[in-house]
């Protein structure tokens, strides 16, 4: 039982062997002063600090710390002491707080030997005080007592001494100062914080070199001979080493500095600068090879377009930053030529207008050729803006033929040779390709819609009527098997594109009515579970998913990732949910509202195939899962943005050709590399 | 070699071997004048913003400025927002124009200049406004701002369209106003 003790108030100490935890959250000065029967220290050997720091039955750090133990045997304490101040002070004159005010109220714990907590005392109400007596261990009738004091003295260390009767306070306090700013500098001071950026100076620097010094560096050491300093600063003027070098193998930093002066220059950090712990011969990662460049352009000529000419470590992403690219250069092409027809158009009107109300036009044919002019003038700059639009049209057409063959199978299309090749990744590639984009003005020029992996948002695969021609065109029944058919081919690229064991996929199909769609995930075997069916399957799935959140949530916010349960799934989920929202009730429903907010963050992603329609009985209360939730259309519709201008985009899903066995291949070797894991 | 220019001039932008040119750039650079007085040595923050109007047959079409960095079609680009000038010789703020990309319909696009804090160009030194040849670094003309008198905004210079290349005419017309959308009155009577 613990007595927490306010100022003044004092308590029983039944055991002699004690420990005084003191934790303050910056680091401070912990000591302690032994006194007589009248209050006096007799001197600086009563005074346990940092400097001196034990005395008989008392030991203190050596350092400051923000948290202390300091060390109690009672029964050892010379009869002549009769009280013992625990005392605690700032640092003085290492750059740290210069007052208690600004840094956490110091907690005080007495403990016994095995921790137990006797009593406890917390010095509130300090601010411009630098040191303070915080505990007193007395004598009273023979038996020991503590009383919490938090005495403090805006003029530290000396000021406190100096009350304690001590006539050597100040060149005490000032010891005692040295010995803790000796402390501090031989304590090893925490590194700085590690940004992600903080590396890309030295790799951006790195291509710089070259592609020769980039792969380890054999070729120029060969021509130069051996020895040049900047590149072994070791000296390898011995044979041996000089071979050792040259190969490439690590350099060894042994007694062969044949050539001390060559060693100095690149080995002596530099005054100023943060000391490079890299070592000079040695790759810390692989620069990335350069990337592929388009050729010179002859005059008058587009450059001749070539995959991967953009930047980026590796081709995963030049390919995704050219593909993102193309799409802008795509939006601001065609922003340029309809603002120019706009244009073109308002000024015509304009012109028709002044003709008409001119009454002098009325008669003859002045009138007429006012308004052919207005007419050929419209023409004339439609046409030039048109020739501008064709112009960049043909040269983004040409770059995304030679980008569309290089894709790796995470975005390319289901009809591309690279999926034949397939095989079982290895990484979580960067993007993930969910279909196609295209815009009027260029029907045939498909931008690849890449989304970056984990995925941010859920799906929402609207089987619903969206109301454009073409779908409505679309039987509704057919429309819903499509959305699952698109439903299904995005599941098993997710699946194909992540490494065994990284991703699983759940599905909720409450009727059943997906079951010949959904068969290619269930034959392989691909899934985590059969698809769940009827009220009680889609409850024990989403309380599962639900748990899941909640666990990975607590967590992470609680800074404990391994303090999962054992059995639990670390991979990514994705729930796909058919027939929304037959089988469902409230509590599913909001379920599923958590897991389409929490989720994403956790690594659990929603893939509903759901009409909205079916679901209008709950009003607008699920309007915030539709907004949450990416829409794409089984069938091309325009209902998609672009960031830069705010186009209308058509969106196209990605669906595998008809008749291509791709998919059951794909599949059957994902499931395989999936089983071999799990065991 | 660069001509300084003066108010009203215009210079073709015809490269000297007959090629034109196909991407400028105009750069705005500034720093605050020191204020004399009890605290001789603190100057005052001043944000200059620099914008590029385009022009279709004297509509305006589309903006470019520290809220709009892109105009819609990619062509003319506002690199960003300064909000306290420079120390030195470089352009504070730039806007670069990709000429052979700009909107066939678009004639005209003009170059403004706005202390969008208010004070007036007599507390700006060394302010100049300046085009360069973006492909090879040469400044082909530069306009001086110093000793600017009582007003708040200036618009600098157009590059407008002349034949199959373009030309560039100095302005320097004063005005008054915190954003472009203020100018709008301004320029009209340059265009």
């Amino acid at each position: 039982m613990t007595a927490e003790l306010v100022r003044g108030q004092n308590h029983p100490l039944s055991e002699a062997r004690l420990e005084v935890r003191v934790s303050a959250g910056k680091p401070i000065v912990a000591g302690a002063t032994l006194s007589d029967e009248h209050g006096k220290v007799h001197g600086v050997e009563w005074v346990a600090h940092p400097g001196a720091p034990t005395l008989p039955g008392l030991e203190v750090s050596r350092q400051a710390a923000a948290d202390h133990r300091l060390a109690f045997d009672l029964d050892a304490m010379p009869q002549a002491v009769h009280r013992v101040s625990v005392l605690l002070a700032l640092p003085s004159g290492v750059g740290g707080p210069v007052r208690f005010g600004t840094v956490a109220a110091p907690f005080l714990a007495v403990t016994g030997l095995d921790g137990t907590e006797i009593a406890s005392y917390t010095i509130t109400g300090l601010d411009f005080e630098s040191a303070v007596v915080a505990l007193e261990l007395y004598r009273r009738q023979g038996a020991w007592k503590v009383r919490a004091v938090g005495q403090g003295y805006a003029g530290g260390l000396a000021e406190l001494l100096t009350d304690q009767g001590l006539p050597e306070a100040p060149q005490l306090a000032r010891s005692i100062n040295e010995a803790v700013a000796q402390g501090l500098a031989r304590s090893v001071a925490a590194p700085p914080p590690r940004t992600p950026d903080a590396d890309r100076p030295r790799h951006a620097a790195a291509p710089a070199q070259g592609p020769d010094q980039a792969h380890g560096g054999t070729a120029p050491r060969s021509a130069s001979g051996s020895g040049s300093p900047q590149q072994s600063p070791y000296g390898t003027s011995d044979p041996q080493h000089a071979t050792r070098a040259d190969h490439g193998a690590a350099p060894q930093p042994g007694p062969a500095s044949a050539d001390p002066p060559a060693v100095a220059p690149s080995a002596a950090p530099t005054a100023d600068g943060p000391v490079n712990y890299t070592h000079p011969g040695r790759q810390t990662a692989a620069p990335p090879p350069p990337p592929p460049t388009a050729p010179e352009a002859q005059p008058g000529q587009p450059a001749q377009p070539v995959a991967g000419d953009a930047t980026g470590w590796s081709m995963d992403e030049r390919l995704y930053n050219q593909v993102w690219g193309m799409f802008e250069d795509l939006a601001r092409t065609t922003a340029a030529y309809r603002s120019a027809v706009d244009f073109a158009e308002s000024r015509m009107e304009q012109e028709l207008d002044k003709v008409l109300s001119d009454p002098r036009n009325r008669i003859g044919g002045q009138g007429d050729a006012a308004r052919e002019a207005a007419r050929a003038k419209h023409t004339q700059l439609v046409e030039r803006a048109r020739e501008a639009l064709e112009r960049d049209l043909a040269q983004l057409r040409a770059e995304a033929d030679v980008v569309e063959l290089a894709l790796p199978p995470a975005y390319a299309r289901w009809d591309n040779p690279v999926w034949h090749g397939y095989r079982v990744p290895m990484e979580i590639p960067m993007a993930l390709r969910l279909g196609d984009l295209h815009l009027p003005e260029g029907e045939d020029l498909r931008i690849p819609m890449l989304v970056r992996l984990p995925l941010e948002r859920g799906l929402w695969i609207d089987s619903g009527c969206s109301g454009s021609g073409e779908a409505s065109l679309a039987d509704s029944d057919e429309l819903r098997a499509l959305a699952l058919e698109t439903a299904v081919a995005l599941a098993a690229r997710i699946l194909a594109v992540y490494p065994p064991g990284e991703f699983s996929v759940h599905v909720i199909d409450p009727a059943g009515t997906g079951a010949s769609a959904l068969a290619p995930l269930v034959g392989s075997g691909v899934l985590a579970a059969p698809p769940a069916a009827g009220a009680a399957g889609v409850a024990d799935v989403l309380a599962r998913l639900t748990q899941r959140v909640d666990l990975v949530q607590m967590a992470v916010r609680g800074g404990a990732s391994d303090a999962l349960p054992p059995g639990l799934d670390p991979s990514e989920q994705l729930l796909i949910v058919n027939d929304f929202p037959h089988g469902f009730d409230d509590r599913a429903v909001t379920q599923l509202r958590y897991l389409a907010d929490e989720g994403p963050a956790v690594g659990v992603h929603l893939m509903m195939v759901a009409d909205r329609q079916d679901a209008a009985a709950y009003g607008p209360l699920l309007d915030p899962l539709w907004r949450s939730l990416l829409r794409l259309t089984p069938v091309p519709d325009d209902h998609l943005a672009d960031p830069w201008v705010g186009h209308t985009w058509t969106y196209e899903p990605a669906l595998v050709p008809p008749g291509s066995q791709v998919l059951q291949q794909v599949l059957t070797q994902v499931a395989t590399a999936r089983r071999s894991w799990n065991r | 070699m660069t001509v300084n220019m003066t108010k009203g001039q215009a210079i073709s932008l015809q490269k000297n071997d007959g090629g034109t040119l196909t991407a400028v750039r105009m750069g705005l650079g500034w720093q605050a004048a020191p204020r004399r007085g009890l605290f001789g040595s603190r100057t005052r923050e001043i944000d200059l913003d620099a914008s590029a109007v385009l022009f279709a047959d004297k509509q305006p079409v589309d903006v470019v400025f520290f809220r709009h960095l892109v105009s819609d079609d990619g062509s003319v680009r506002h690199t960003g927002d300064n909000l306290v000038g420079g120390v030195g010789q470089g352009d504070d703020e730039a806007i670069l124009v990709d000429l052979a990309r700009v909107p066939v319909h678009i004639d005209q696009i003009v170059f403004t200049v706005n202390s969008f804090t208010g004070q007036t160009f007599q507390e700006v030194q060394n302010a100049f406004c300046r085009l360069v040849d973006e492909t090879n670094g040469q400044e082909l003309a530069r306009y001086t701002l110093d000793g600017g008198g009582n007003y708040t905004a200036q618009i600098m210079a157009k590059v407008h369209r002349v034949g199959a290349g373009w030309n560039m005419t100095a302005l320097g017309s004063s005005a008054n106003g915190r954003t472009f959308q203020d100018l709008m009155p301004a320029i009209l009577p340059v265009l």
